[in-house]
This record gives C-alpha cells, sequence and structure tokens, in this order.
C-alpha cells in the first residue's frame, strides 16, 4: 500500500476529514467545536509564508511540500527507552501515550478528554498560531497534569519519542495540558527525541495554567532527528505571584521553531524565558517569545544564546508587550550569538511593546566569533586548538545553562549540551 | 637554552623587531628592561606564538627547537610559559578545570600520565599555599573577576604547575604591591634551577630586587642596545634610557 499523500495544509485538512470520526472527543461537541475552529484557521490562513512577519526569518517551504501520514506503531512495540533524567516519567511514543511505560502521576489527554475540560483550549489560541491550530485539529493524544493546591509535585520527565525509519514521513501533535493549583510546583523535564533517518513533523502544543503563587520549572530539550521538523508552541498564564521558569533547548532537528506565549496575568507573577539553540551545518533553529505583561509589579528574565557551526541559521524573535495597566514592570532580555563559521547566520529582533509609564526594561544583543585573546591564553598553555575552542563554547552555554535553578533540570540540559558538542566536536 | 638571531617581527606592516640577538643559556635568568614602545611585549609574544605578529627574518630557537614553526601549543609542550602582562578572563571557564586541562594537556606530550581531579587538586592547593592563594580562586572562572593582582598571582600559579623549561614574564610586577612582588618572585626563584631560564621582562628595576638576573639587556627601538650584568638595572633606574641612547 503505498498511498500518496498531498502536501501541504489541504493534506492536513484531508486527514482531518478522514480521521475526524476517530478521534478523541468525535462525540464531544465542546472538543468538537476546537477542532473544527481550528481547522477553520487551516483553511483560511493556510502556512505562513515569509511574507507575514513573524514568519519572516522562518520557511516553511519543507513543511509545506511534505506529504505527511500517521504513525502506524503498535501501541505495545517494544522501544529502548534513554536514561531518565528525572525520578519519575510520561512516555508518548510516535505521539500515543504509553501508560506501561509510564510511572508519574499524569493522565493520558486522549484517554479521557473529561478531566480536561475548561482546561484544554482555554489558555491556547488558533486564529494567530498556525502550528497551534494544526495540533488542536490533529491532537491524538498527550498528557494531563494537574497538581493540587499546595502540593510539590517533584520533577517529572515528559519523553516523548518519535521513530522514523522508514521513507514515509509522519506527522505527530501531542497536546499536553499543564494545571498548577495555588502554591503548587512542579519541574517538567519535556524531552523530544528523534530516532531514524526519516523525515517527519513533531508538533507538540503545551498548555500551562499556573495558578496564585505556584511555581513552575520548564524544561524543553529538543533533541530531534537529523531530517526531522519540530514546530512546537507554549502557551502559559501565569496568576499573581506565579512564577514560569522555563529554558528551551534546540539541539537537534533539521528545522525547529518553538514559540511561547507567556501571559503574567496577575500582580508580581514572573516568568524566565531562557534558552540555547545549538546549530550545526544544515540546520535552522528559531527562538520566538512573545511575553504579555498583563499586571503590575511582575518580572521577566530571557537570556538566550544560539551557538551556529557550518552553514547554518538561528533566529531569535523576543516581544514584550507592557499593557498600560503593567506598571514598575522589570524586564530584562538578553540575546547572544556565537558563530563558528562565516557562513553561518543569525537574525535577531527584539520588540519592546510599552504602554505603561513606569517600567524598567532592558534588552541587548550580541553577535560575535571566539575571542581569539581568549583562545591565544588556553594554547599557550599547552592546550590544543580544538579542545581550547570547545571550552570558550561550552562556557558560553554554562551561563546560559546556569540560569536554570533547579538541579534536576540544569543537569539534564547540561547533559543534552555536553552530548550536542560532543557530536559536533 | 634560548637563543634569537637577527629576529624582525612586525604587526600590520609596522616593523617593531629589528633584529634581535638574545642567547639565554639554560639555567640563567635574563632581564629586559626599556622604554615603552621599544618591542618588549612585542617579542615575548612572538616567542609565545601569538597571531598577528609576524616574523619576517631570523630565528629563535629553544633548546635546538625550532620554536618558530610551532603552534603557540606546541611551544607550551616544548617548555615556553609566557606570564602575561594583561591575563583575560574566561566567564564560565572554571579556574580549576582551565589549570587541570592545561596541565594535563602537557603531561600528555611529555608521556607522563594524567591527574585525576583529586590528585590535581591536591597538588593544586599545596602550590596555592605556597603562593599564599585564598583556596577559592581554584572555583572561581579563570581571572573573572580578579584583582589585578590576583591575576598576575595566577600567572604565577600556572607557571609552578606547569613547570616550564622557559618562562617569559611581561612586565609580571605592573600593577603589584609589595607583598605581592615578592610572592610572584619567591614563585620564580622555587623554579630557578640548572634546567630552567626565563626572561625578566620589566620596565623598572624593583622587581631584579627579588629576581636578581644573571643579565641584564636593554632592549630599544626594536634592538638589543646594551647589555650588563645585574648592576646595568641600577644605573639605568638612575640615568634613564635617554643615556643609553645618547651612548
Amino acid at each position: 500500500m503505498n498511498a500518496i499523500f498531498e502536501p501541504g495544509p489541504l493534506g492536513f485538512l484531508r486527514r482531518y476529514e478522514g480521521l475526524q470520526p476517530r478521534l478523541p472527543g468525535a462525540r464531544t461537541p465542546w472538543v468538537q467545536a476546537l477542532r473544527d475552529k481550528a481547522a477553520e484557521a487551516i483553511r483560511a490562513n493556510g502556512f505562513p509564508t515569509r511574507k507575514i512577519e513573524a514568519w519572516h526569518y522562518t520557511d516553511l517551504a519543507l513543511l509545506a511540500r511534505t506529504g505527511f501520514a500517521e504513525a502506524l506503531t503498535p501501541v505495545d512495540e517494544d522501544v529502548v527507552l534513554p536514561e531518565a533524567v528525572a525520578p519519575s516519567r510520561a512516555v508518548l511514543i510516535d505521539g500515543r501515550f504509553r501508560a506501561d511505560l509510564t510511572n508519574a502521576p499524569v493522565r493520558s489527554l486522549g484517554a479521557d478528554l473529561s478531566a480536561a475540560e475548561g482546561l484544554l483550549g482555554s489558555v491556547a489560541r488558533v486564529d494567530d498560531v498556525p502550528m497551534a491550530a494544526l495540533n488542536t485539529m490533529l491532537f491524538e493524544d498527550g498528557v494531563l497534569i494537574n497538581v493540587p493546591a499546595e502540593q510539590n509535585a517533584g520533577a517529572i520527565e515528559l519523553l516523548s519519542i518519535i521513530q522514523a525509519e522508514g521513507d514515509r514521513p509522519v506527522a505527530v501533535h501531542p497536546r499536553h495540558v499543564i494545571r498548577l493549583g495555588a502554591g503548587a510546583q512542579l519541574v517538567l523535564i519535556e524531552r523530544a527525541i528523534g530516532r531514524g533517518e526519516g523525515r517527519y513533523l513533531h508538533n507538540p502544543v503545551i498548555e500551562i495554567e499556573l495558578a496564585e503563587g505556584a511555581h513552575l520549572t520548564h524544561a524543553r530539550i529538543q533533541q530531534e532527528g537529523a531530517e526531522g521538523i519540530f514546530l512546537s508552541t507554549v502557551f502559559a498564564r501565569a496568576a499573581a505571584g506565579a512564577t514560569y521558569d522555563s529554558f528551551l533547548l534546540h539541539a537537534g532537528a533539521k528545522l525547529s521553531r518553538s514559540e511561547a506565549y507567556v501571559s503574567l496575568d496577575g500582580p508580581k507573577a514572573m516568568a524566565h524565558l531562557n534558552g540555547a539553540q545549538l546549530l550545526s551545518d544544515g540546520q535552522h533553529g528559531d527562538c520566538t517569545t512573545f511575553l504579555d505583561h498583563a499586571a503590575p509589579d511582575c518580572a521577566s528574565r530571557q537570556t538566550v544564546k544560539t551557538v551556529l557551526a557550518g552553514k547554518s541559521r538561528g533566529v531569535f524573535q523576543g516581544k514584550i508587550h507592557v499593557h498600560q495597566i503593567a506598571q514598575r514592570t522589570d524586564g530584562y532580555q538578553m540575546n547572544q550569538a556565537l558563530l563558528l563559521s562565516p557562513e553561518a547566520e543569525i537574525d535577531s529582533k527584539p520588540q519592546l511593546e510599552i504602554y505603561a509609564d513606569d517600567v524598567k526594561c532592558s534588552h541587548g544583543a550580541t553577535v560575535g566569533e571566539l575571542d581569539e585573546d581568549q583562545l591565544f591564553y588556553l594554547r599557550a598553555r599547552g592546550i590544543p586548538a580544538a579542545t581550547a575552542r570547545s571550552m570558550l563554547i561550552e562556557a558560553f552555554l554554562q551561563e546560559a545553562v546556569d540560569t536554570v535553578e533547579d538541579e534536576t533540570a540544569r543537569n539534564a540540559l547540561a547533559t543534552a549540551v555536553a552530548g550536542w558538542w560532543e557530536k559536533v566536536a | 637554552m634560548l637563543k634569537i638571531e637577527g629576529l624582525t617581527a612586525e604587526i600590520d606592516g609596522k616593523q617593531i623587531l629589528n633584529g634581535i640577538d638574545l642567547e639565554i643559556p639554560t639555567g640563567e635568568i635574563h632581564a629586559i628592561m626599556g622604554p615603552n614602545g621599544g618591542g618588549k611585549s612585542t617579542l615575548s609574544y612572538v616567542l609565545a606564538g601569538r597571531d598577528g605578529y609576524e616574523v619576517t627574518g631570523g630565528t629563535a630557537t629553544f633548546n635546538g627547537i625550532d620554536l618558530l614553526a610551532l603552534e603557540p601549543e606546541e611551544r607550551a609542550a616544548a617548555g615556553v610559559f609566557l606570564a602575561f602582562q594583561y591575563p583575560v578572563e574566561l566567564p564560565g571557564v572554571g579556574n580549576a578545570n582551565f589549570l587541570r586541562t592545561a596541565l594535563n594537556a602537557i603531561r600528555r606530550t611529555k608521556g607522563e600520565p594524567e591527574l585525576d581531579a583529586m590528585q590535581f587538586l591536591k597538588l593544586a592547593r599545596q602550590r596555592m599555599k605556597e603562593l599564599s592563594m585564598p583556596e577559592d580562586m581554584l572555583k572561581r572562572g579563570v581571572n573573572v573577576g580578579f584583582s589585578g593582582g590576583e591575576k598576575k598571582r595566577n600567572e604565577v600559579l600556572q607557571m609552578a604547575l606547569l613547570k616550564p623549561g622557559l618562562a617569559i614574564l611581561d612586565e609580571t610586577d605592573s600593577g603589584l604591591d609589595i607583598d605581592a612582588l615578592k610572592i610572584a618572585a619567591d614563585g620564580v626563584n622555587a623554579l630557578r634551577g640548572p634546567d630552567f631560564s626565563a626572561l625578566v621582562i620589566t620596565h623598572y628595576q624593583r622587581l631584579l630586587n627579588y629576581i636578581v638576573p644573571d643579565r641584564v639587556h636593554v632592549l630599544m627601538g626594536g634592538r638589543i642596545v646594551q647589555s650588563g650584568g645585574p648592576e646595568l638595572a641600577k644605573q639605568l633606574e638612575e640615568s634613564g634610557y635617554t643615556a643609553v641612547q645618547a651612548a
């Protein structure tokens, strides 16, 4: 059987028409309404092109010209898992929740959508976020994590493995819903791992709702396969005094873009939107964030570092919107890129829109090569040039990883950074 | 021994060294003095192999090895150590990690076994005690937030650990108070022996009260214009470099 799958938005819309009756929530009106609205957005807008401002630096032509199918993975297939990075773990294989491989206190979203009623679709929006629309239209599974008020849920790894062995490109759209009650705490370490050499689309969407005083550490580690396309979207809303402390690491994939839409909705909420992109020859990585300061006395911190080797291209877009009501906002944004090759390119676009008058906001961007004086200093001590270079690149990234306070999350990130470097060096 | 003959070098097309002739026999310490702009730092960088310093003529050998043909790390492996006038800061590179990586790189080229973290710490702590350095300097980033004096002491610590055959000290005395100066001098004097040579570059005679040189040379206009015993340093301190120029 060698079905030919139509490429582009039309192909996905056809899949939706065919799959609709079998998708979770097919007979649940509120779910169906969400899916239909998403399908409508795709039908109306298609996939973004570079003519759209937010997509000017990232070209989805590769996605648009590939025809994708669903993964046909047996639900009980044996899969060798990588070493765990947290005491408990939830596992998705090719987009499907695997209860048999999971020991974390989470539920399968696909198995019981009713538990997510009022949460699913409450933070995400589909009108102007094309990948979230695609996900909403086609998601089949994911996890629901609901931490009750005042409870510390410890650290949970959310591992999503895509197996792309064949020449039949697959698309998976996991959907996760995270809710922390008032004063609750969670460390979530999300890992996206690709196996095989085939092309695929991994399109996760995570909706996060943080009640008053809740604290979420969210480490995101993308280690997709060489031909993988990773397009991910996080929507997070923080109530008064809540903290969303996130770190995004792009260390794989042919094409990756992660968007984060974070809204500080209550006074004294706090967001860290830190990250690092490690790009080598032929890779494109895009870290795009939209931060809404919608309440007074909130603070945000953002340090994103990109290392580019070979002919690679990196993008950083960081928009901070300070609403008129958001007096005494304290915002900081720093974007730094290290170019290791004359063929590498970084596009950096910070955007500050400030409508309040009592605000402290700063931002900066640097682009540079390795410092010759530093290199010479190391070499003059007998350290070979290649080792000296690695030491300086590691140091550059270390500063970013060190912004993560939680030790479990920080160690997972440091291991992933070291793994990337061993492959490139 | 270090043997320099007819060495000429330029930076950005501008000739700085105009034919240096200098021999430092093994076991001797020589001082190079001279006014600013005379070529002292250029000589040290050319010997250590810094990019941007182009050698246009002459030779420089150390124990018969052609230094000018080697990469900077190979010169270090051959035993050449440059104590920098302005040590750079390396944020994110831990001092202990840096020192151990350097030491093990040198040990590897000598065919000696590498030191593990524990062995290294023991050795480093011992050397630091001798140099009156606080132990927390191992935990910090290389030279990050170090005072001028701490940076220079960190250079001396590296020298004490790497045990070079030839140390080039580029104005190690600048920015040091008298106590730090003595500590730095002690670090050099501790290495003194039949297998150790040093080239001490300084603007002032002060350092040479503590590191007594076998010979003193005056470098001006890219040439050695005068050489003598330790007493030459004192003469220069009294009469200044203009007197040399006149002579």
